[in-house]
């Protein structure tokens, strides 16, 4: 492939797309930033691209439940138009109010893609972080699914979180244990020695720490934390303290998802 | 058509946060018969659906079915032995409901079919024996607001659908060309106006002389142009001054002074100040960066969440509206509060608790800053109890634009276009508030009346204008802010005149008569100027972002303002005579210096309990809690963010962001204020002020010569002639303080508020508040400093002399003190010392800089320690002093100005002290390895010695709320 070309969609209340563009961009990609409205006018639209990206944001305000209504608009007009998208092989991110839309649509964990559109059935939620407040701190998150294109298996990243309903849930423990065995958990909270703990390591109270998920194919990522703050040596809180070579560690989620276009489409 | 209700609450196994959040609300008042609290969302919806289709609705939309239940129906509450008390809590008809709003987009994405309404509401079911008292007490204080809520117990009829009855057009005369004086004044009364008896008899004589009666919606107009709120009556008007038996005159206060600075100094990066709806100034060669701070204290004192929340929103549109529109890239916001650990018994009568004050203003900035997607960078909360009835809500914002978009072009002929929100009755002065809430009766009340924000249709509208402003298919705009339409398309007429079709504007609901549509302030509305030949375009090009355009009018060149309802004429005014018509004031001044003395204050050994002290008050405290709600990172563009250091908990001294992500260059926020050292003299507060904006600022890397300041006013009654005394000498310095620090103002705005009447009679007036925001550029954000130290072995050293000045300060505060030696300000040094830090930091020679300010000296280095996480060993003797300022704890807690902590590797003495040559400064110590903070007086004799876990503890505690 020699132009990797992403999407990130926009609607009513998302608001980290212009950051994600440029993340996606340092990585190499081209980017367009589409109003949803208008891949739902035209599905087709989906077909120019390799990655497409939920961004952050509070999507129709979080009315409801944060991303909830954005997948109620996915669920009725663009479940085939995704399906598709994730059968040829393309790459799904979703970044905070991303990742509660992907979760809600059922698209994560989704299994084989076959959960899509079902509203009623989910197993997984995200829900209000059990200090009940929005927060924003930075936390440490160990890789845990290697089959996750978007991931460097062995190295533990930094990166700020920002949302006050980032609590992963399963519906019962069999749900919980399943997420495990079949790898589609991609990152957890962990402190800064890799160990988990309770808050503030852990900072919404997820089962199992869980940071963010991945689909079956491993092509399909959805996380809380915001890698595209940290794709500039100076986001990180204390820059001023580090080594002046360090890679900011938000680069190697969109760098990756670039590379395996690359080099598998 | 059904009316359907569905409850939506927590699956067993699942927290329910809200109610937890109750209960511990409940707690809070001292209320503990109530063991637990369930909430639930309640939605009422009248459709057409069937039940298999609610049935969908319930599980499939409103409920997340992992970890909530629903029902459809009213559910009942737990059997069990504990009685249950049901409490809902619905919103009053004609608030805005946003779940609502987005819930009717759904159900339509859904194919629900025909909707009559959507209506939200909560429920909760407090378990346990209340007594009524208790029930009605939880009621008024934790769950409901009775300016914009209705709380309903125990009743199962559901309150009454918000229909309202259309419109039938009645044209109103109000005569006013044979009134006597008393009938003028009890005219403007009646009518909520406001308006003096001087401005009614020139409202009487251009009648006279048009010989006909103005109908209500013309006087409502000039009412509202002519209000303190549009034309800064007293800041404007002619004062004459007596100052210790001295006559000083002002034609015009703030033009004298305020604004004379900025005209004086004619800095030629100032692109647009004091003109536009937010001040504009040069960023680089092909952008420019705007900056405005308003206040919003009424509002958030009836109702904290949306009083807050609708005065950020309102300050973003203020840049949204600034030139041809600028994106906004940062929230400021500084929050003047009562104490929050006041007993309720202390709590005058009428008033809400300052904790219950600080977590609503907090959570309104909050909600509607984040959900906009803009960082909340930079900000400061101070305590002190005359806050306690009028609390104080600063929101700033700062927006960019670019540099060939600075000014508006309008023209004739253009269509008048207003953009997002619908209106309705929000705001209209008297229409949502209750009289019984108004005991302090001011006009700031009545022009920002309490409204709901929705974010996100101010989100959406703020996408579409930038898009639209990018393709050049409007020619001018602004924002609708205080004074709805009436002062927007008014302003934007001024020189034109605009005739405007009332019905046009759509409406929230049915029943609006002219004037309400008028001058209605419901929020997230814009209006905008637009060419015949591009209407149809941009109305698209809102369409297709789902953002509501509707043309309303056309801008004339007849310079009259015309108003019809359905076609026929309802107002016509002169725009001059409503924009140059009102009168001008002459005020009376006096201040007299007051008699004040220093404390005695015995000698100690040590000091370690009272820097522990000062540490752990509420003005100090670390503001965590706060900061951490705040989205500061979102739009990427972070540098300095508020927290800092090894465990990312240390107090930056100012914000800077990088606004475009692919350049190096950054902007500097910070602020001043200490309204302690106002009690003595407000000349030396305002002076204080600007200096420690300055110094803020100066600390993170940002340039000295480009600063820009903001003015923002909070005062008392000022038609006594003592508080306007205190406002003249405020803005004396101001002047003086401009001009020194050669940094104009840009912008600026003022609030007078009224004294709060105790049930006693006693009468509270805020402390006189002056609040000065600075911003500046960052060449290379790369060379930012932290207030953190670095490395043990770096040296410390104060830049700065510390002068005999605890007037005012923590020491004294912590011992019911307030002295008589406010700290003063050198401006020449402090200009030059800026200077030379801003040069050093350039050149690489400070790894971390700090200013001294609240606490003195032992406050800043604790700070300094405990966000480093490295012990900091100092020592006086190195200490610049003035001759007077002798004792230990004098060199421990003054408060003088114009001094900064640096930290400097020890391979750059020379360098540095070079660079310093003239200006006073000396080595006070070095970073050490162990953890803790250790002051050897004159004689070598520890002051202060202390571990930098208890320093951090009684930091963090006071203000680490749940």
């Amino acid at each position: 492939m020699e132009q990797v070309k992403a999407i990130v969609l926009r609607a009513a209340g998302v608001n980290c797309d212009l950051e994600t563009q440029h993340a996606l961009e340092l990585a190499g990609a081209e980017v367009d930033r589409i109003h949803i409205n208008r891949v739902i006018e035209d599905t087709s639209i989906l077909d120019g691209y390799h990655i497409l990206v939920f961004p952050g944001g509070f999507s129709y305000g979080d009315d409801v439940a944060a991303g909830k209504i954005l997948a109620n608009q996915i669920v009725h007009h663009l479940t085939d138009a995704i399906k598709k998208f994730i059968a040829s092989g393309k790459l799904v991110l979703g970044i905070c109010n991303g990742f509660q839309v992907l979760v809600k649509t059922g698209i994560l964990p989704g299994v084989n893609g076959g959960d899509i559109g079902s509203l009623s059935g989910q197993a997984v939620s995200i829900t209000d972080n059990d200090s009940g407040k929005f927060e924003d701190r930075w936390v440490y998150l160990a890789p845990a699914a290697a089959r996750c294109v978007f991931i460097d298996p062995d190295t533990r990243i930094y990166l700020p979180i920002a949302h006050a309903e980032g609590k992963v849930v399963a519906k019962n423990s069999d749900a919980l244990e399943e997420l495990r065995s079949q790898g589609h958990v991609a990152f957890r909270y962990v402190d800064a020695d890799g160990e988990e703990g309770p808050f503030p390591v852990n900072p919404n109270g997820s089962m199992d720490s869980i940071a963010g998920l991945t689909d079956s194919t491993g092509r399909v990522l959805g996380l809380m934390p915001h890698p595209e703050r940290y794709v500039h040596r100076t986001q990180h809180p204390h820059w001023q303290r580090l080594d002046q070579q360090s890679l900011p560690d938000g680069r190697s989620i969109f760098d990756n998802a670039v590379n395996y276009v690359r080099s598998t489409l | 058509m059904r009316q359907w209700r569905i409850e939506v609450s927590s699956r067993a196994g699942f927290a329910d946060t809200r109610g937890q959040d109750v209960r511990e609300d409940i707690q809070e008042l001292g209320i503990s018969t109530v063991e637990s609290v369930h909430s639930a969302k309640v939605y009422l919806i009248e459709a057409d659906f069937d039940a298999d289709f609610a049935e969908r609705v319930a599980g499939e939309l409103l409920t997340d079915t992992v970890c909530q239940e629903y029902r459809i129906g009213r559910s009942v509450p737990p059997a069990g032995p504990m009685s249950a008390t049901v409490i809902e809590v619905h919103l009053k008809s004609g608030v805005t409901d946003p779940v609502a709003e987005s819930v009717a987009g759904a159900l339509a994405d859904m194919g629900a079919g025909n909707v009559e309404t959507v209506r939200t509401a909560r429920k909760y079911i407090l378990l346990g024996n209340i007594s009524d008292d208790e029930r009605d007490t939880i009621s008024r204080r934790v769950l409901g607001n009775d300016c914009i809520e209705d709380v309903i117990c125990g009743t199962d009829a559901e309150p009454p659908s918000p229909h309202t009855l259309p419109y039938e057009l009645k044209i109103t005369e109000m005569p006013v060309r044979t009134l006597n004086d008393d009938e003028l004044v009890a005219l403007s009364k009646d009518s909520d106006l406001f308006l003096t008896l001087v401005e009614m008899q020139t409202i009487q004589n251009h009648y006279r002389m048009l010989e006909r009666e103005p109908t209500d919606i013309e006087l409502e107009t000039l009412a509202q142009t002519w209000s303190e709120h549009c034309v800064h009556k007293t800041l404007k008007s002619s004062v004459d001054m007596d100052f210790d038996g001295e006559h000083i005159h002002f034609d015009n206060l703030l033009k004298e002074t305020v604004f004379q600075a900025t005209q004086e100094l004619d800095k030629d990066w100032c692109i647009s100040v004091f003109e536009d709806n937010a001040g504009v100034v040069k960023f680089d060669d092909t952008d420019a960066i705007c900056f405005k701070v308003e206040t919003h204290n009424h509002p958030s004192a009836l109702d904290p969440y949306g009083g807050a929340a609708t005065g950020i929103g309102g300050v973003i549109r203020d840049p949204m509206g600034t030139g041809m529109g600028a994106k906004p890239i940062a929230n400021t916001d500084i929050f003047c509060f009562g104490l929050p650990d006041k007993k309720l018994d202390e709590i005058p009568k009428g008033v809400l608790h300052p904790r219950r004050v600080m977590k609503g203003v907090v959570g309104g900035v909050r909600d509607y800053g984040n959900r906009m997607g803009i960082p909340t960078v930079n900000g400061a909360i101070y305590f002190d109890d005359r806050y306690m009835a009028n609390p104080l809500v600063f929101c700033g914002n700062i927006g960019i634009l670019p540099n060939d978009q600075c000014f508006k072009h309008q023209q004739s002929g253009n269509a008048v276009i207003v953009v997002g929100g619908r209106t309705g009755r929000d705001g209209i002065h008297g229409a949502t508030f209750s009289s019984g809430q108004m005991t302090h009766e001011h006009e700031d009340i009545f022009s920002h009346a309490v409204q709901i924000g929705n974010p996100i249709v101010e989100k959406k509208m703020l996408d579409a204008l930038l898009q639209a402003r990018e393709a050049g298919l409007y020619e001018a705009i602004t924002d609708c802010g205080a004074g709805g339409l009436s002062s927007a398309v008014g302003e934007m007429g001024e020189k034109l005149g605009a005739v405007v079709d009332l019905e046009k504007v759509p409406l929230k609901y049915a029943g609006l008569n002219y004037t309400e549509i008028w001058i209605s302030e419901a929020q997230e509305r814009m209006v905008i100027s637009v060419k015949p030949e591009n209407v149809e375009a941009i109305c698209r090009l809102f369409a297709s972002e789902d953002v509501e355009a509707t043309v309303i009018g056309a801008f004339t060149d007849d310079r009259k303002l015309t108003l019809r309802y359905g076609g026929q004429q309802v107002a016509q005014l002169d725009m001059e005579f409503l924009h140059e018509g009102v009168s001008k004031y002459s005020r009376k001044a006096r201040w007299h210096s007051k008699k004040l003395s220093e404390p005695d204050i015995a000698k100690k050994d040590d000091y370690n309990d009272d820097l522990l002290e000062i540490l752990s008050s509420y003005n100090v405290a670390s503001k965590e809690w706060v900061i951490r709600q705040y989205d500061h990172e979102v739009q990427g563009g972070s540098v300095i963010k508020p927290l800092t250091g090894a465990c990312n908990d240390g107090p930056s001294d100012a914000a800077v962001v990088r606004p475009k992500l692919n350049s190096e260059k950054g902007v500097a926020i910070s602020c001043g204020m200490n309204p302690l050292y106002g009690d003595i003299d407000p000349y030396w507060m305002a002076l204080s002020g600007i200096d420690e904006a300055i110094r803020n600022i100066i600390c993170v890397g940002a340039r000295p010569d480009r600063i820009a300041l903001l003015d923002n006013y909070c005062w008392g009654d000022c038609s006594k002639a003592e508080t306007l005394g205190s406002l003249v000498r405020a803005s004396m310095a101001c002047y003086d303080g401009a001009m020194g620090f050669s940094s104009p103002f840009i912008s600026g705005k003022d609030s007078m508020n009224p004294e709060c009447v105790c049930d006693d009679g006693t009468q509270i007036a805020i402390p006189a508040t002056l609040l000065i925001s600075a911003m500046s550029l960052v060449d290379d954000v790369n060379k930012c400093v932290s207030m953190d130290v670095k490395r043990a072995g770096n040296l410390l050293f104060a830049v700065g002399i510390t002068k005999n000045e605890l007037g005012g300060s923590h020491y004294y505060k912590i011992r019911g003190e307030l002295g008589c030696n406010v700290p003063k300000v050198d401006i020449k040094t402090s200009a030059e010392t800026a200077r030379r830090i801003h040069r050093a930091i350039c050149d690489g020679l400070i790894v971390s800089c700090h200013d001294c300010s609240e606490g003195g000296l032992a406050v800043a280095l604790a700070e300094m320690a405990f966000a480093g996480d490295l012990g900091i060993t100092a020592d006086l003797r190195g200490l610049p002093v003035s001759d007077d300022c002798i004792r230990a704890d004098m060199r421990l807690f003054s408060e003088s100005n114009s001094r900064y902590i640096v930290e400097v590797e020890p391979e750059k003495y020379d360098e540095f002290a070079k660079l310093m040559l003239n200006v006073p400064f000396g080595q006070i110590g070095e970073v050490a390895e162990d953890s803790r903070l250790v002051i050897q007086d004159e004689g070598q004799k520890s002051v202060i010695d202390m571990d930098l876990k208890t320093l951090r503890e009684a930091w963090k505690k006071p203000l680490m709320l749940s």
